[in-house]
């Protein structure tokens, strides 16, 4: 194969923005703006810095247990855990310094490092043992959620440290600190997902397992990791929860991990793996804080709620597979 | 000692015993064919050198070292690349990726310990690779699943020669190329011979075989049947020997 014919050969395009390396669904930013001009005009509160905040705010738990799931989802497996994990970290967060009277840095250093266990027995059942991924996270959903409950009698532990309070209550700037955590998390996780080879390999493997295996990726050790790196991030929710409500409920998160999933499918990450995005992660989140945010302004049913994300998702997910029919990605 | 020795490999998958003690030679600059029937044994061969199979016995020795039981990784370090039967491509990821998939070079971020992915260099190095192969692609960004059969291919060969590879192993590589294609692929493996890289080509093209190879080995019901220099046999010798009436 000679360089013959060099006008056939590959080129770079020199457009610099590529949307689909970034891998957001680009109806659920439609969506997300489409809402937000609707509700300006729907709601006279809606368009002001302080209720952005709000939304921010109210966002911020599921959003952080979304990047996790981006993580896990990229790699095309699945962490049901997450809400679970969220609560018993949160649970013994609170004990560390509530029961066993460890300085206040405890409750964080917990929090972390039992989301990080979790993801870890979720891992090595998963990876090693090869159970599938979405029986070894129902699993953990259960015995994790037993474990808070155990642990503290079903009651909810009250009382942080002061500075554990201001991660959750605090306001520097008149910025609550959630939001800052949450922002913080976004831009890590969107640098290690679409810019490290840790990211990269995560999307090789949901992509063609067997090819990420055959160039030499450790499979079986990235996705030990990759459920590692999301009970981390379900911990460090169960934290900022705990420090929000003042106190380690081990009835916090329930069903979040299905927000947590739909908010990173809305975003563009594929179930099946292969691709995923944790900017779009952070759309798809901000797409429901924003719908909940506005129906709650105009006064609709929390049912009602419901019923409009699970509505924008199939819509999201249709309009994709509509565009992708069509070949115009 | 040659390049590459394997040494009585055995291999079963479940009941059924695939390779009944393989031992196969490949010299330094050697272009050798590896043919047979389908479910001959191939593929499965060539995977247990590539590190994705283990071997329930034999060793494999290369430049000298023991490999047996090494890893993918380890294996493609030491200078062993395969272009995989199903080519194994990640069909969401562009070219570039593919081509340097599980090798791709990292930069530090700005002056930090912390390395991210060097993408400039590696869609400029993809597309030096894919220019020099004069492969037939849109774009190095291009998504690998969106290429036609003969164009996936083109990648795999592409990455498969762009780490300076002293084997390459190629299963059915021209199975979705146009005969213009094919001709290009059988100069490359006489390129490569001529760099003093060895080749094994599996192919059901007996006349690829014949044009390209040195030495001509028939596997048939996980055995080495015959192991013959290409200027002593003919077309009609190995297809006796692939289908065993010898
Ligand atoms: N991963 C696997 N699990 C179980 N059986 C397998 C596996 N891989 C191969 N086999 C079996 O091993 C035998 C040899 O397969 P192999 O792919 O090596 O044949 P081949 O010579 O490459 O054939 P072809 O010319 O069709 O590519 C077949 O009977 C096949 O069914
Ligand atoms: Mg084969």
């Amino acid at each position: 194969m000679a360089a013959n014919e060099p006008s056939t050969a590959a080129t770079v395009p020199q457009s610099g923005f590529r949307a689909d390396r970034f891998s957001v669904r680009l109806e659920s930013l439609l969506v997300l703006v489409v809402l937000i001009v609707a509700l300006s005009f729907l709601s006279p509160y809606f368009l002001s810095v302080s209720n952005f905040l709000n939304i921010l705010l109210a966002t911020s738990v599921i959003g952080v247990l979304g990047f996790g799931a981006t993580f896990v989802i990229a790699a095309a497996g699945i962490d049901l855990s997450l809400g679970s994990v969220l609560a018993l970290s949160g649970v013994v967060g609170a004990l560390s310094v509530n029961a066993l009277n460890l300085p206040w840095p405890a409750a964080i250093v917990t929090c972390l490092a039992v989301g990080a266990f979790c993801g870890l027995i979720n891992g090595l059942l998963n990876a090693k043992a090869g159970i599938p991924a979405f029986i070894v996270t129902l699993g953990m959903l259960g015995v994790a959620r037993g474990l808070g409950l155990v642990f503290t009698n079903g009651q909810p532990v009250y009382g942080m440290p002061d500075p554990i309070v201001f991660l959750g209550q605090g306001r520097p700037f008149g910025v609550p600190m959630p939001v800052f955590i949450f922002i913080g998390v976004a831009i890590v996780a969107h640098f290690v997902l679409a810019f490290t080879r840790f990211g990269k390999y995560a999307l090789v493997i949901g992509d063609n397992e067997t090819a990420a295996r055959a160039m030499g990726i450790r499979v079986e050790r990235h996705r030990v990791a990759l459920y590692m790196v999301s009970g981390t991030l379900a911990g460090l929710a169960g934290l900022i929860f705990l420090a929000r409500v003042n106190s380690g409920d081990p009835t916090a998160g329930l069903n979040y991990e299905l927000t947590a999933i739909t908010a990173a499918i809305l975003g563009g990450s594929n179930l099946f793996g292969g691709r995923a995005s944790v900017l779009g992660t952070l759309i798809g989140a901000l797409v429901m804080g924003v719908l909940q945010n506005g129906l709650n302004l105009l006064a609709v049913s929390s049912f009602y709620q419901q019923m409009a994300i699970g509505a924008v998702l199939v819509l999201a997910v249709w309009l994709d597979q509509v565009n992708r029919a069509r070949g115009q990605r | 000692m040659s390049l590459l020795e394997l040494d009585g490999i055995m291999k079963h998958f479940g009941p059924v015993q695939v390779l009944l003690g393989v031992d196969l030679k490949v010299e330094a600059g050697e272009v050798v064919a590896l043919v047979g029937d389908n479910g001959a044994g191939k593929s499965t061969l060539m995977k247990i050198i590539t590190g994705i199979h283990k071997p329930d016995g034999g060793t494999i020795h290369f430049d000298g070292a023991d490999i047996s039981g090494h890893s993918p990784g380890e294996i493609r370090e030491r200078g062993i690349e395969m272009i995989y039967q199903d080519l194994a491509l990640a069909r969401m990821q562009d070219v570039a990726s593919n081509i340097f998939l599980g090798r791709e070079p990292t930069k530090r971020l700005l002056g930090t310990p912390i390395r991210m992915l060097d993408r400039a260099r590696i869609e400029q190095e993809a597309e030096a690779m894919i220019r020099k192969l004069g492969a037939r692609v849109p774009s190095v960004r291009h998504p690998v699943g969106k290429l036609s059969g003969g164009q996936q291919q083109s990648v795999a060969i592409a990455r498969a020669l762009t780490f300076n590879p002293k084997l390459v192993i190629m299963d059915e590589p021209t199975a979705a190329l146009a005969v213009r294609e094919v001709e290009h692929v059988l100069d490359l493996i006489r390129e490569l011979k001529r760099q003093k890289i060895a080749v094994i080509l599996i192919s059901h093209r007996l006349t690829d075989v014949f044009a390209v190879c040195d030495r001509v080995v028939a596997l048939r019901q996980g055995r080495v049947v015959s192991d013959e220099p290409i200027t002593q046999t003919s077309m009609n010798a190995v297809v006796a020997h692939i289908v065993g009436a010898a």
